[in-house]
């Protein structure tokens, strides 16, 4: 039926994953060689695959231009670092003051461990949290934007995620939920059956597992890597599911598909609501990865970094999407090592600052492969992109005709 | 003759689709005023009219996509409220559009999937963990999709994509898209628009095929012709008012449908 792509030969789809798999298991112990800073970066970079997955299911599947997605980041991120981290000390320490009623209450509820060290959930608790409480803004976020399309979307959902973004940086009073513009800081590490990701005091970051001992950047890996993978298994068996179908049919016509009887409030809610737990889960890893959140890590450049990633890897096809996150998000770094010692090899100087070379090269990788794969770099396949020969009704095949 | 007959026993009961008193008003233009039609089940009922005369707009109205601003609906005796597109499709009444509106990067086969939506429940659960009511719900769909395809005869295009169909083809998998949601009535917006001869023989016959499975058809049509050997029944529209009604033969002598359409008495 699809012989033009024969990649599509099962057989090959299987070896090329297991190799895909072999390398990915392999890459952080070769890398740590030449130091954890690579490892650091491919820890990001799936960090941002999660992120570019989750968007695809709104931009890529839905077609909802949604140019706020960051804002569901934030909400992970600072749900662990509400929830992981001595912060909830100081929010009640800071209702006690303002509002003695509210902050005795506070007190009474949470018990003296609370008042005295915040509130320090495990993984168990933060990763489906975090993702509930991204799930719930997107709803929220996306209820008022129902009736709108294309730009007039992309702006309203542009200026959702400024609002959250502001919203955190201002949450420090009256009283003080997200200590505003510093940040929440001192995030606990994530902790797996008793085993810390960052490793114990005064082990130098370096974890210990059944008598292995891995740096704290592989050990985060390979948890990232677990979730990236349960991120492209649930893309894959939404994509080809009858929520699935709904959501691209949404995206190619949204009349037809209201006509064939798809809710499209309740669909494109679902859309926006599956994106942003994505998201959120992500934000949480990266607040826990980190150990600190403030709010200048969810500006507009991020929304934009990560829907460029969809966009340039191949919109709504879930491999162009992943290869996408990690080029974008691990090419400036990469470009970052790389610029100054090259010039120092062939100039013996360095002409251009590493700052400015990379954004410059960053920008210019962008509009050379706009250029040259419009629908981009592994675009999904069309069963037959041309007309066919031997079509039994002649070349006039027409997508569109005004009666 | 007899289902006149069945009909005038059982005023309101039988038919598949009443509507009376439609009215639709766009600022100062009034599209529709007050047209009414009855369906009754089993027929292919025509809607006709010069261009401009209301009967997409009435189209629209019936199945959701405009609010009337009178009217009242029932379709087989059940009172629906046009309120929602996808409330009108889940009460039964399954459309196609003037101006094709596929799924044009979705394959054929795809398309008619998605017309299955709206009797399947599958959703996220089912999707993330195939579980087996999920599992033998998709491969229902995925059945019922191919089996609609072969009936309106473009089974081999089933891996092709929408877009890249003949025109002609196009309208067959809109008609079995619309036949995917198992629909009580198929309303169908001028489906021979932009058809040659042998590609109108074939709708023709399409369309007797459809209503031997038991479905009634609610069409608009240019081709005169066609609507005067097919339909049961006739309405015509001009100016948004019901100016005639009845078998073909009868609508086709009348002097007000003659004048509407030759501008006779204008």
């Amino acid at each position: 039926m699809n012989h033009s792509f024969a990649a599509r030969d099962p057989r090959r789809v299987r070896a090329g994953l297991a190799a895909l798999i072999v390398v990915m298991l392999v890459f952080p112990f070769v890398a740590s060689q030449f130091g954890n800073s690579w490892v650091r970066i491919i820890d990001v970079a799936l960090l941002y695959i999660m992120l570019a997955l989750g968007l695809n299911i709104v931009v890529g599947f839905a077609g909802l231009l949604d140019l706020g997605y960051i804002a569901f980041y934030a909400i992970g991120a600072y749900t662990a670092g509400l929830f992981a981290s001595p912060q909830f000390a100081s929010v009640i320490e800071s209702f006690v003051n303002t509002y003695p009623a509210i902050g005795e209450f506070l007190v009474w509820l949470c018990g003296p461990q609370i008042v005295q060290e915040g509130i320090h959930l495990s993984l168990w608790f933060i990763v489906p949290l975090s993702a509930l409480l991204a799930g719930i803004f997107g709803v929220i976020l996306g209820a008022p934007t129902l009736k709108l399309r294309g730009d007039y979307l992309a702006i309203v959902t542009l200026g959702f995620g400024e609002i959250i973004r502001i919203f955190l940086n201002n949450l420090n009073g009256p009283v003080n939920i997200t200590n505003g513009p510093q940040g929440i800081n001192m995030i606990d590490p994530v902790r797996i059956f008793g085993v810390s990701l960052a490793g114990e005091a005064g082990s130098g970051s370096t974890v210990h597992v059944l008598g292995f001992s891995l740096p704290s950047v592989n050990a985060y890996y390979f948890l990232f890597l677990v979730l990236c993978g349960l991120t492209v298994f649930i893309s894959v068996r939404l994509q080809n599911s009858r929520l699935g179908r709904a959501w691209v049919a949404l995206r190619e016509d949204e009349i037809a598909a209201a006509a064939m009887g798809i809710n499209t409030r309740n669909v494109k809610l679902l859309a926006f609501a599956m994106g942003a737990t994505f998201g959120g889960v992500a934000g949480a890893m990266f607040a826990a990865f980190q150990g600190f959140v403030s709010p200048e890590s969810f500006s507009l450049t991020e929304s934009i970094a990560v829907l460029a990633m969809v966009v340039l890897g191949g919109i709504g096809h879930i491999p162009g999407v992943v290869l996408g996150g990690v080029l974008l998000a691990a090419l400036p770094e990469v470009l970052r090592h790389a610029v100054e010692p090259l010039q120092q090899d062939l100039f013996g100087r360095v002409w251009v600052d590493a700052e400015v070379m990379r954004q410059l090269l960053y920008g210019l990788a962008m509009v050379l492969i706009m250029l040259a794969r419009p629908a981009g770099l592994w675009p999904s396949p069309r069963p037959e992109d041309r007309p066919e020969a031997d079509h039994p009704h002649g070349a006039e095949s027409v997508g569109e005709v005004k009666a | 003759m007899r289902q006149d007959a069945v009909a005038a026993r059982a005023e309101e009961g039988l038919a598949m689709l009443q509507v009376s008193g439609a009215s639709k008003r766009f600022g100062g233009l009034q599209a529709l005023s007050e047209v009414g039609l009855r369906i009754m089940p089993g027929q292919i009922y025509g809607l006709i009219g010069p261009n401009g005369a209301g009967k997409t707009t009435f189209f629209n109205v019936i199945t959701g996509l405009y609010q009337p601003d009178a009217g009242r609906f029932a379709l087989q005796g059940v009172p629906y409220t046009p309120s929602a597109p996808h409330r009108v499709a889940q009460a039964g009444i399954a459309r196609t559009f003037q101006n094709i509106r596929l799924f044009g990067d979705m394959t054929a086969l795809e398309n008619v999937m998605v017309g299955r939506h709206v009797r399947t429940s599958q959703g996220v659960f089912g999707a993330v963990f195939r579980h087996r009511a999920a599992r033998e719900e998709e491969a229902a769909i995925r059945a019922r999709a191919k089996e609609l395809l072969e009936f309106v005869g473009i089974g081999h295009y089933a891996g092709r994509t929408a877009r890249h169909l003949s025109y002609g083809d196009q309208r067959r998998l809109e008609i079995a898209r619309a036949l995917a949601t198992d629909p009580l009535l198929l309303a169908l917006d001028e489906p021979a628009a932009g058809m040659n001869p042998t590609e109108k023989l074939a709708l023709r016959e399409l369309l007797q095929r459809i209503r031997a499975d038991g479905r009634t058809i609610l069409l608009i049509e240019h081709d005169v012709k066609l609507v005067m050997g097919l339909c049961d029944r006739i309405t015509v529209l001009d100016y948004g008012k019901v100016i005639a009604e009845g078998p073909p033969a009868a609508v086709q002598s009348d002097p007000a449908v003659i004048a509407a359409y030759l501008g006779a008495s204008h």
